[in-house]
């Protein structure tokens, strides 16, 4: 029978079927930050259970810290416990962690790849919803909860009932200044915030296999905004050398049977989808999200809508709350709403390429005097590669506060937050009430939309400045 | 995990479409390393004003809701964030039942882990039990036979057949797959011949 991609890993990882029609799978990789684990170290302490695989998980402390100055430690006490926290579980467990004084430390879904533990066709999991970032690498990734997270660790193993299949094809070309992600957020507001509920999606066309190894995880790490388990894209050559020579990549034998694995990893051609959708390269433009919900999205030439031109009376109340908390008035061209704050960074969109894109647009040009805006690389590898190509001195002349890698105010969970009111055109990936900060009113867009943002003081089009 | 037991209880309807779970729980009381004492900062800031003060037209500050056990809401409840402090939170409160018409994935296996019953209804039955919410009266949630009687009436709900075992029964399901040990190191032997690489060894 005809298989999906996902069929397929699915298939290389049962361990065992249940009669209930759950599965249990075996995890290849896990990843662990500071906020999701501490009660699962210690749900397995206090049954006296053991890690089974400790060096296939990674660990690394990303949300709560600092970045900014780093030599004093974290002053926010409960932050610091947690860090510690994990400190002391990781050595107790015996798990390798990035501390946050290596220059390795970022965002554990930066890092994954980046250090090459992240490779096509395993399953990876982290007690983290946009593990689905690592799907772009043909990998079966997705977020768990704590209490999976504990049975990860004391068993590599997973019980899963098996998702549907879903493809989303996109083909064509991106216009000048559309970004992947800006494809994303057009899927998103088509398919809606529960579309994918029930699914992994599989990501494919022509536009797809085009995009590079970062653009495609920007898509895959948003794909749980639209609601699926996972979101994956068929591995090809831009991903094995994207991986060749990672220190934790397959080295020597190992590489060239891992190679010889990985190239066969694709849905079959006849492979039965159990929902399908299209879209067009043309189609796409710079997205901006008006809203509390990542669906709350429009392209940047389109008005904010209005509840009463809808039918569904849900929807209807959800607009109306969404307009009330955000401050804004149907109608309204999007492009005139003034912005307080830009965040550029996050899993999203926290790594180089991003980083290049804001730059190129914000090179020679200055912040608007009432915005603050801020970069905060992905993790400490990003931050380094770009002061080596001078990023870092392009943000900082143009007035951009320059930070050290972590999560940051994408959850605002350190001290980077908005104020109440304040409006911030983010490059993160959830616009949720309070996300940013209690009252924070977030604008989800792609790293050069932000950047424009910066210069005009309002939400505008990233077209307008490319040259 | 506690045994799961039939509720009686005057159920809370929050009238609201795709509640993530960052409303559920916000980010400020993820820096706790415990799963308790969360039930104070459920729905914290649709819950309190800014300088922490209980906001009175909120269903949960209001009497007889603030002692409900059954939670009725909108669709795709618990979207977002994968945190478990979620569930945490709404047990910690009390509430040990949630019904709506449909949940995102992460947090809907959450519920089950903690011994929460998440109950799948279609929108019409929703919209019958959220108006028998105003009368305050207790409706009876029995998971054994699948059952919600308010009333006079009688609503079945479907359920997975594992999950309603290991919610009435409170199994340690970390205790059920470390039976298949056999079975995972067999695995793991034909792992390390098939895809040597994933040991990194």
């Amino acid at each position: 029978m005809s298989k999906t991609l996902y069929d397929k890993i699915w298939d290389d990882h049962l361990v065992h079927k249940q009669d209930d029609g759950t599965s249990l799978l075996y995890v290849d990789r896990h990843l662990v930050h500071e906020v999701t684990s501490p009660q699962a170290f210690e749900g397995l302490r206090n049954t006296n259970r053991k890690v089974r695989k400790p060096n296939l998980t990674l660990a690394v402390a990303d949300h709560n810290v600092p970045t900014s100055d780093r030599s004093k430690g974290i002053s926010d006490e409960e932050s610091k416990l947690q860090v510690q926290t994990l400190e002391k579980n990781c050595e107790e467990f015996g798990i390798k962690l990035f501390g946050m004084d290596d220059k390795r430390q970022g965002i554990v879904h930066i890092i994954g790849p980046e250090q090459g533990f992240t490779q096509p066709g395993s399953i990876i999991v982290c007690g983290d919803s946009h593990t689905a970032t690592h799907g772009a690498f043909g990998s079966l990734a997705f977020g768990i909860g704590t209490s999976e997270v504990e049975h990860v660790l004391a068993t590599q193993t997973l019980v899963q009932k098996k998702s549907k299949n879903f493809r989303i094809k996109v083909d064509g070309k991106l216009s000048i200044g559309v970004t992947s992600k800006d494809v994303i957020l057009q899927i998103i507001g088509k398919i809606g915030t529960a579309g994918g509920t029930g699914y992994v999606i599989e990501y494919g066309g022509s536009l797809i296999s085009s995009l590079s190894v970062e653009q495609r995880m920007t898509i895959c790490n948003m794909t749980i905004e639209g609601g699926a388990r996972a979101g994956l894209i068929e591995p090809d050559q831009k991903i094995f050398d994207y991986l060749n020579g990672r220190p934790m990549s397959p080295k020597k034998d190992n590489w060239d049977k891992a190679l010889d694995y990985w190239s066969k990893l694709k849905s079959d051609k006849d492979a039965d989808f159990d929902k399908e959708i299209s879209l067009d390269g043309k189609d796409i433009m710079p997205m901006v999200t008006w809203g509390t919900s990542p669906q709350d999205v429009i392209s940047i030439d389109e008005k904010i809508p209005n509840p009463e031109n809808e039918t569904d009376e849900d929807r209807k109340n959800s607009i109306e709350r969404s307009l009330k908390y955000m401050g804004l008035k149907p109608g309204t061209a999007i492009k005139d709403v003034k912005i307080d704050k830009v965040f550029i960074g996050s899993c999203t969109n926290g790594r180089i390429e991003d980083l290049r894109d804001a730059a190129k647009i914000i090179r020679n040009k200055k912040v608007a005097q009432h915005v603050y805006a801020m970069v905060v690389p992905g993790s400490g590898l990003v931050k380094q590669q770009a002061e080596q190509e001078g990023l870092d001195k392009v943000f900082k002349d143009s007035g951009f506060d320059w930070r050290e890698p972590g999560c940051s105010m994408c959850l605002a969970m350190n001290a980077d937050k908005l104020k109440p009111e304040e409006r911030c055109a983010s490059t993160s990936n959830r616009n949720f009430e309070g996300r940013q900060g209690r009252g924070g009113r977030t604008h989800l867009v792609s790293p050069g939309m932000a950047a424009a943002a910066a210069i005009s003081g309002s939400l505008d089009d990233v077209r307008k400045y490319q040259n | 995990m506690k045994k799961f037991k039939t509720i009686k209880s005057i159920p809370a309807y929050l009238p609201i479409v795709n509640i993530d779970t960052d409303m559920i729980i916000p980010k400020q009381f993820l820096k706790t390393i415990k799963r308790t004492g969360l039930g104070k900062n459920l729905f914290y800031e649709m819950r309190y004003d800014e300088k922490g003060i209980p906001i009175d037209d909120f269903i949960l500050n209001t009497s007889p809701f603030n002692v409900s056990k059954i939670l009725i809401v909108g669709k795709n409840f618990g979207c977002g964030s994968s945190r478990e402090h979620a569930p945490w939170a709404l047990l910690d409160f009390g509430i040990t039942c949630v019904i709506s018409s449909s949940y995102a994935d992460i947090f809907f296996n959450n519920c089950f882990k903690n011994g929460i019953l998440p109950i799948v209804l279609p929108e019409v039955k929703i919209k019958e039990l959220s108006e028998y919410s105003k009368r305050k009266e207790e409706i009876i949630v029995n998971l054994e036979e699948q059952k919600i009687t308010f009333g006079n009436n009688e609503i079945d709900f479907e359920i997975d057949q594992f999950k309603k075992k290991c919610l009435i029964e409170g199994l340690d399901d970390i205790a059920l797959s470390l039976e298949k040990n056999p079975k995972i190191s067999e695995f793991e032997k034909k792992l390390s011949l098939n895809r040597p690489w994933i040991f990194n060894d």
